[in-house]
């Protein structure tokens, strides 16, 4: 089953700054858990995101696409980043998703991806 | 149903669920057969004596039933190779080992930290205690179709998340185990006290958590936790019979000769074992306290004092208004009732301890026994007034009575 992890910061709780040890750690602590999933055939895709600034908003209304500045208004928390992940249930993407380190500064939300009938 | 039916039909449907889902992988359809081969059973076995093995020929007719399913569903999708491939995977004759590992494959899946914490419980009851609907929805107080709706959902869910059927490997297993003793505690609960009907206990609900609490304790021999869980629901049960006749019976009014002693063995054992790995938790220490009562042969020789310790060091675990209150009667018993008191009237000023029934009664009964009688008799009103438990307000109801005020 594929499963997409979102890396979702939590308001209130500060990661570590960049130029700071804590933060080249924060870094090293990436690469080594994406090389690990990397190496078991479990990541699919991962990649962090631009803030939620860069962010813009498309609708598509009466056929007309209409654009808007800035991110999706109800989304209360920002979204940091993302990873795909191949595994063979719940719990092994939980397991994971632990080694991600948003994990210790925020929340991960682990969530399926649908199986499309004609790809399964 | 007949009764003969119906006593198999206790015992055997979490076992042929668990197996059947193991096999199948699928928990709706898993429920579904095992449901069909019970009807099976309760026509042909009306007129005829049981198979010398019921709980095999359930299973067999249930795995037989999930089969035909998956036979006619991958015939429709093209997918027929892999529904075979399952089915030579089939072992006609599960080990007692193995069926024991696919409850405990299921126990872990029902109380997964992904569901809902309510309908853990619920699905607990349904899948494992084999439970209806209708009377998990009596428990819970809420309609069938809600309760149902909650079943299905979650159901859902273990299916699409891909919540495993598995039991955890060792060092997942410090980090779930505690949500699964959790719901096997409040299963007992549930059974002990009975928050809806007219029984007093359930003792149906109480033997299940045994059961579930004594495989749980086969899984992880050296986890204390689970020892004590499994220590203390025997210890408490074994009182089952005391408890509960036709009304509530309080632990001091018990006739303890009727204390099943063979339970308190156990129990007592159990414990034992727990200690000696020399990391208390929660669990032992409710165990522990139980023990103290089990041991005393007399009312008069509880030693209370060792009680109230206990209740503190689980005050810490669990500051909450229940466990001190518990603390508060030890502490009159152990010191005289105006110590209890003083600890119970500071958790009255507690708004979530003020709203508890319990601490109410409690007070009434150390008021009563400090002979100041009319404010016992505005304690046992209060308790009464926040809608205590059919046999608990009969037994305020008596005492309020006798009071005279």
């Amino acid at each position: 089953m594929r499963y997409l992890c979102l890396l979702i910061g939590e308001p209130g709780i500060e990661g570590p700054v960049p130029g700071t040890p804590e933060f080249a750690q924060m870094l090293s602590d990436y690469e080594s858990a994406t090389r690990a999933m990397a190496a078991d055939g479990a990541l699919v895709d991962s990649g962090p995101l631009q803030p939620p600034s860069s962010a813009a908003t498309l609708r598509v209304r009466d056929g007309r696409p209409v654009v808007t500045d800035g991110p999706f208004a109800e989304l209360k928390e920002q979204i940091g980043g993302y990873y795909v992940l191949e595994c063979a249930d719940l719990d092994e993407a939980l397991r994971r998703a632990a080694t991600i380190p948003a994990a210790r500064y925020g929340a991960i939300e682990v969530r399926p991806l649908m199986v499309m009938p004609d790809r399964a | 149903m007949t009764s003969q039916a119906e006593i198999v039909f206790r015992r055997e449907w979490g076992r042929a669920v668990a197996v059947v889902t193991r096999l199948t992988g699928d928990l709706g359809l898993a429920e579904d057969a095992v449901q069909e081969a019970f009807a099976s059973a309760v026509g042909r076995w009306a007129s005829a004596p049981l198979p010398s093995d019921p709980s095999g020929w359930l299973i067999t007719v249930a795995k037989n039933h999930a089969m035909d399913r998956l036979r006619r569903e991958a015939r429709r999708s093209g997918k027929e190779q892999a529904a075979m491939l399952m089915l030579s995977q089939c072992d006609p004759d599960p080990p007692p080992g193995r069926i024991a590992d696919d409850q405990l494959r299921l126990i872990f899946a029902c109380c997964h930290p992904a569901l809902d914490p309510g309908t853990r419980v619920a699905l607990t009851l349904r899948t494992l205690c084999g439970l209806s609907t209708a009377e998990i929805a009596r428990l819970f107080l809420v309609s069938e179709a809600t309760l149902a709706q909650r079943l299905v959902r979650a159901k859902r869910k273990i299916r699409a998340a891909g919540i495993p059927f598995r039991i955890p490997a060792d060092d997942e297993l410090p980090g779930r185990i505690g949500g699964v003793l959790r719901v096997v505690y409040l299963v007992f609960t549930e059974g002990h006290q009975a928050s809806t009907g007219s029984r007093v206990v359930r003792g149906e609900l109480c033997d299940e958590a045994v059961r579930l609490a004594r495989l749980l304790a086969g899984l992880c021999p050296e986890d204390p936790e689970v020892l004590g869980l499994l220590a203390l629901l025997l210890l408490t049960d074994a009182r089952r019979c005391a408890r509960a006749g036709d009304r509530l019976v309080l632990l001091a009014e018990q006739d303890r000769s009727s204390w099943d002693h063979v339970k308190i063995d156990e129990g007592t054992r159990v414990l034992d074992r727990a200690a000696r790995l020399r990391r208390p938790g929660p669990y032992q220490l409710q165990a522990a306290i139980a023990a103290c009562h089990a041991a005393a042969a007399e009312p008069s020789t509880t030693d209370w004092a060792e009680i109230a310790a206990l209740y503190a060091a689980l005050a810490r675990h669990e500051p909450s208004p229940v466990v001190h209150a518990n603390r508060a009667v030890a502490v009159a018993m152990a010191e005289g009732p105006a110590a209890g008191l003083a600890i119970l009237d500071e958790l009255r000023e507690d708004s979530q301890g003020g709203r508890w029934h319990l601490l109410h009664a409690c007070r009434a009964d150390l008021l009563r026994r400090l002979g100041r009688t009319a404010e016992a008799g505005d304690a046992y009103r209060a308790a009464l007034a926040l809608d205590p438990p059919p046999a608990e307000r009969e037994f305020l109801s008596g005492r309020l009575a006798e009071l005279d005020c």
